[in-house]
This record gives structure tokens, sequence and C-alpha cells, in this order.
């Protein structure tokens, strides 16, 4: 059995006071190291949640969170921090760059964050990954200065940052032109298996969903499948 | 660079319009407290210069001679009566051993310049015109230490050696003398003697200018028949406002009675206070309008950065960095400000100098600007700009990054 990156049992979400709504029921999942999986499913049926909890930005109301290995029930809210910033990367479907940095240290900022202070390599290593996702051009623009395309890439290139073992990504595609879209799929593949990142990618887009390695279906906050290869 | 600083520094660089406003509210607040402290401060040390000018801090002399009452008679019935004590006229009388309780005081911590006086009333006769005048004994060295006299001569020289004189202008000018001019000394009920003037003083205030002569501690104590003797010991002290504490403390230790001018000027005290109560209203006013204006900024600056912030957390920014970032904001914004209205606040010094003068052209009165007033503007924005932060840093610090993200 392969290296789970990330793990959670039974974890339910419950939202409101008086009328509870209940977002996740349940749920089991495992990541492993190296996996390209889909979520999908129809809008309001958890995925964002799902997304939120597996990346330690909301607490399950029920279950557990192992990230690599480590339990995250008993946390604090500064080490579940710390942990998100060194496991973790986000690719957002609006690409959220800070819109007063440029390219270069927007890729540097999750690195200069995590160390507290700016050191020599950053801007270096994030020079490197910008080169790697093919917008080394571009390192001074701010992002308003370039096309959506190519803030979504300096977005997955930002999300490698800290050479995270898993990067979730919700609808990183969904605001991109077919061509964009295409090259950015492409591009987050190749890290997948050019450095064994898992990326978890939650898509209304059944053509990238059959795509990747494992498909993820939730309905009313529960698992209708979870299929592995292509359908 | 620390994260916190980077950030901050860029958040604020991004909002370049907001950044200049609140800069610029702050430093209009900072110059408003340096111009006003300044004004306040010169006016202050004016009106004290001006009383004090001719003035000693501390006047030492002996207790007031009064009557004992006696025991009149005893009744038939046992009971005892006094008589009625009337106050009894006082005398000129010298400090006993005057030149010991001079060395005394000299010797006290605080004490700048000691000088024993013989002061009387006399009259100065020239020709037909006769005017009643304070008659000082002075030893001019000592006195000088206390009383500047020198500084303030209008013409001729501060000597009062042999028969020479210094006296007012303004009693010049009723005598009819200049320097080198002769008149008459004399005590009530003697005659006198004839006298040189060798300087004429100028102290800016009409009543010493008008009343005053300055003559030997030998001559005086001829003149008013206290020979060998000293009525009075005028002290000048390093800080004036300490001046109470010594008086009490010289009365301690001479057993003399000792009177300081923050008793003998009261009045002045009480408005001097109340124009510093009224300084420190309008500054706290201007310290609370800056906190507010620099608050309501940074709240907006976080309702405006809600998403930046969400994203910084997503990538593992903790809430005590978020924090920081906008508490460093404030800080800047209070240095910034501190520093550009202490430069404002000087330059309205200097306009407010300019413009404002006596028909003479000289300064109403000299601002007092110091590296002091400057500090304490400085570590007023600066704690201000922190304090207002705190609100605005502990929002964005609470701030849910997957609802940030989402819905900004």
């Amino acid at each position: 059995m392969s290296d789970p990156v990330i793990e959670i049992a039974g974890v339910t979400k419950s939202y409101g006071g008086e009328v509870i709504t209940s977002a996740l029921r349940g749920i089991d999942l495992r990541l492993d190291r190296g996996e390209f999986v889909a979520l999908t499913g129809p809008s309001g049926s958890g995925k964002s949640t799902l997304l939120n909890i597996l990346g330690l930005l909301d607490r399950p109301s029920a279950g557990t969170v192992n990230v690599l290995g480590q339990p995250t029930a008993q946390l604090d809210d500064d080490a579940l921090t710390g942990l998100r910033g060194r496991s973790l990367g986000f690719v957002f479907q609006f690409h959220h760059l800070l819109t007063g940095f440029s390219a270069v240290e927007n890729v540097m900022m999750p690195m200069v964050s995590v160390a507290g202070r700016i050191e020599a390599n950053m801007r270096a290593s994030a020079l490197k990954l910008l080169e790697s996702v093919g917008v080394a051009e571009l390192a001074d623009r701010k992002p308003n200065q370039i096309s959506g395309g190519q803030q979504q890439r300096v977005a997955v290139a930002r999300a490698l940052a800290l050479s995270p073992p898993l990067v979730l990504a919700d609808e990183p595609t969904g605001n991109l032109d077919t061509k964009s879209a295409a090259e950015v799929i492409a591009l987050i593949r190749r890290f997948n298996r050019e450095m064994g990142i898992t990326f978890l990618i939650a898509t209304h887009d059944l053509s990238l969903a059959a795509s990747c390695d494992r498909q993820i279906n939730l309905v009313d906050g529960q698992i209708e499948f979870d299929r592995r290869g292509k359908p | 660079m620390r994260f916190e600083i980077y950030v901050a520094l860029r958040f604020l660089r991004e909002a370049r319009s907001q950044t200049i406003l609140i800069i610029t509210g702050v430093s209009v607040g900072v110059s408003v407290l340096v111009f006003l402290t300044a004004l306040i401060g010169g006016l202050q040390q004016s009106l004290i210069a001006q009383t004090l000018g001719a003035q000693p801090h501390i006047v030492v002399r002996p207790e007031e001679e009064s009557a004992r009452p006696m025991l009149a008679k005893r009744s038939a019935s046992n009971e005892v009566v006094f008589s009625v004590v009337e106050k009894s006229a006082q005398r000129l009388r010298s400090i006993r051993e005057w030149q010991k309780v001079v060395h005394v005081l000299s010797d006290i911590p605080g004490v700048a310049g000691v000088s024993p006086v013989v002061l009387g009333a006399a009259f100065a006769i020239r020709g037909s015109a006769s005017r009643a005048v304070a008659l000082y004994g002075i030893d001019p060295e000592r006195f000088e230490q206390v009383i500047p006299v020198a500084s303030k001569l209008r013409s001729g020289r501060f000597d009062v050696s042999g028969a020479f004189v210094n006296l007012g202008v303004d009693l010049a000018d009723e005598l009819g003398v200049k320097v080198g001019d002769k008149f008459r000394l004399g005590a009530p009920g003697a005659s006198g003697d004839v006298f040189v003037v060798s300087g004429l003083f100028d102290f800016g205030n009409k009543e010493v200018n008008l009343r005053w002569v300055l003559v030997s501690l030998r001559n005086a104590q001829t003149l008013l028949d206290l020979v060998g003797g000293a009525s009075q010991i005028f002290v000048r002290v390093d800080a004036i406002f300490a001046a109470q504490a010594l008086s009490e403390e010289i009365a301690a230790t001479t057993g003399l009675v000792s009177d300081s001018w923050m008793r003998t000027n009261a009045q002045l005290l009480v408005a001097l206070e109340s124009q510093s109560r009224s300084s420190q209203m309008i500054q706290l006013f201007v310290i609370v309008a800056v906190a507010m204006g620099i608050a309501s900024v940074l709240i907006v600056s976080v309702v405006q950065k809600s998403r930046e912030i969400g994203i910084l957390r997503a990538m593992g920014t903790s809430r005590k960095q978020v924090q920081r970032v906008f508490l460093l904001e404030g800080l800047i914004v209070g240095a910034t400000g501190a520093l550009f209205g202490s430069i404002l606040g000087v330059a309205l010094t200097l306009l407010f100098q300019a413009l404002a003068r006596r028909p003479d052209g000289t300064l109403l009165f000299p601002f007092e600007l110091n590296v002091r007033l400057f500090a304490t503007a400085a570590a007023i924005a600066l704690a201000t700009g922190v304090c207002s932060a705190v609100l605005p840093a502990r929002r964005a610090a609470r701030l849910d990054p997957a609802e940030a993200i989402r819905y900004v």
C-alpha cells in the first residue's frame, strides 16, 4: 500500500443553529502520494466544504483528519496554520494572486510567510518555479498586467513554492478559455508525474475529470462513487 | 526584511491615496501638538521670566515681631482675663548671623545663588522732585547671580561701589537724571546723602523701573540704620518649580521665614495651570480625532484586504502574523505622521514667529522647540498609531480564510 498524504474518516460538517444543514455526511477518504484525483459533483454537493476541511481551512463537525499521518483534531490554530503552510498548496478558480505584489513576489510569499522573513535564495527559487510554468519573463509584472491563463500559471507556481506533497485545486480552469485551461491542466499533470505531488482537483468539467487517474463524485454531502482508472 | 514589515509596507503602498490621506491626518495632528506645546510652553516661559526677572525665587527674612499676651489679672472667682493684643508695627530688623545663613543656604543642593540684601523705604530727591523708592543694599556680584541686572542696563554700568547707584529708567525720567547726574537719597526722618547715577536699568516692569534704587550693602545699612545687618536673603534656585519645596527646607533648616515665588504669585501659578489644562484638553481631542481617523481607515483597509488576508492565511500565515501586519501599518503611519507633523509644526511655529512680532520687530515671546517636545510628539503619534490599529488588527486576524477567499 502506498504512502497516504491525507486521510479523513467519518467527516461530517453541519451549519446553522435551529435548522441544521449538513454539508458533509460521514466522508471517508484517503489520498496517496502521487495521485491525480478529480472531485466532482453538482453545485451544493459539498465539494468546497470538503476542500476546506482537507486544506485545514475549516474544521469538521465530527470525524478525523490526518495530514501526513499527523492527527489534526488537537492542533491549535497556529499549529494548524504551520502544517497547512508546509504541507498543502492551493490553486483557486480566480487565481487569487495578491494584487500589490509582482508575479515573482506572489510565488515567494509562502516561503516568506513560513520563514518569517525574506531570505537571499527565495527570489531565485521563485524565478525557477516561474520558469518551470513558462512565465519567467513576466516575473516583475503585477497580476493585472498579465492574462488569466498566465495568472493561473503563477498561482500554480505559488502553490508549489514550498514543494507540498498535496495541492488542492478548486475549479482551476473554471475561469479560463479552452486553450489556457488545457495548458494549465497539462502543467499540473507534469508536476504530478515529475515530482510525485498529489493533486485533488474540484471541477465541473467532466472531460477534465475523465483525464484524471481517480474520480470521486459527491452528491448531497456523501461520496456517490470513488473510482480509479479512466471510465 | 521581516514578513510583517514587507507585507505592511506593500499594503500601504498599494492603497496609496488612503495612506497619503491618513498620514496627512496624523501629520496635521502632530503639527498641532508641536505648535500648541511650543506656543503654550513659550508663553509660560515668557510669563515666568517676566515675573521672576526682577524677583528672587525665594526670600528669606526674620520672623515678624509679635507682642506676647501677658496675664492681666486673676479675678476672685479665679477666672483668667487676657488683654486685647494689637499687632505691633514692623521695624526693619536684620537676620541674626546672616553671614552664616548665607553660607548654609549656598550649600543646599538646588540653590543656584544667594544674595544678602538690605531693603527699606527711602526717598529720592532732586531739586523739587521727590519720589518714594525701594532702597536695595546689595553685594553686586551675589545679587547678579539671583537677579541679573547687567543684562537689563539701558545705559551706564552695573556699579554700586562708593557713591554710585543704579536705578530704573522710569524713576530716572521722573527725577530728570541720567548717567553721571547726582541726586539725594534719604530714609524717612534722616537727611541722607548724595549719590551719583552709574547705570539705568529696564526690567520691562513699570513698578521695578519706577521704584528700585540699587546701592551698596554698606550704604543701605547706613541710610536705613541697620549697620552690619541684612534684612533679607534672596535665593535663586536651579528648578523654578522646585522653589516651594526648597523654601520649606530652608525654613526648617534656618528657623527663618521663607517665601517662594510660587506662594507669593499663587494667581500666576493658577493661570499657568489653567493654560496647561486647556492646552492638554485640546491636545487630547486632537489625539482622539487622529486615533479615530487611523482606526477607521485601517478598518476599511481590513475589509478591502479580506481576500488578501484569506489568501495569506491559506498559504500558512498565522493569525498573529496578520495581526502584526496591521499593527505595523498603524506604527508606520504614526511614525511617518510624526516625522512630517514635526516638520509642519516647526514650519507653523516659524511662520507664527515671523508674523506675530512687537511693533519694534522683536519676538512677542520665544517659542519652546526642543528635542523633548519632538520626542513626546513622536511617542504620542506612535502610540496612537499602534493603539488605533489594535481593533482593525484583531478583526483581520479573526477573519475566516475559507470565507474570505470564497466571498470576496
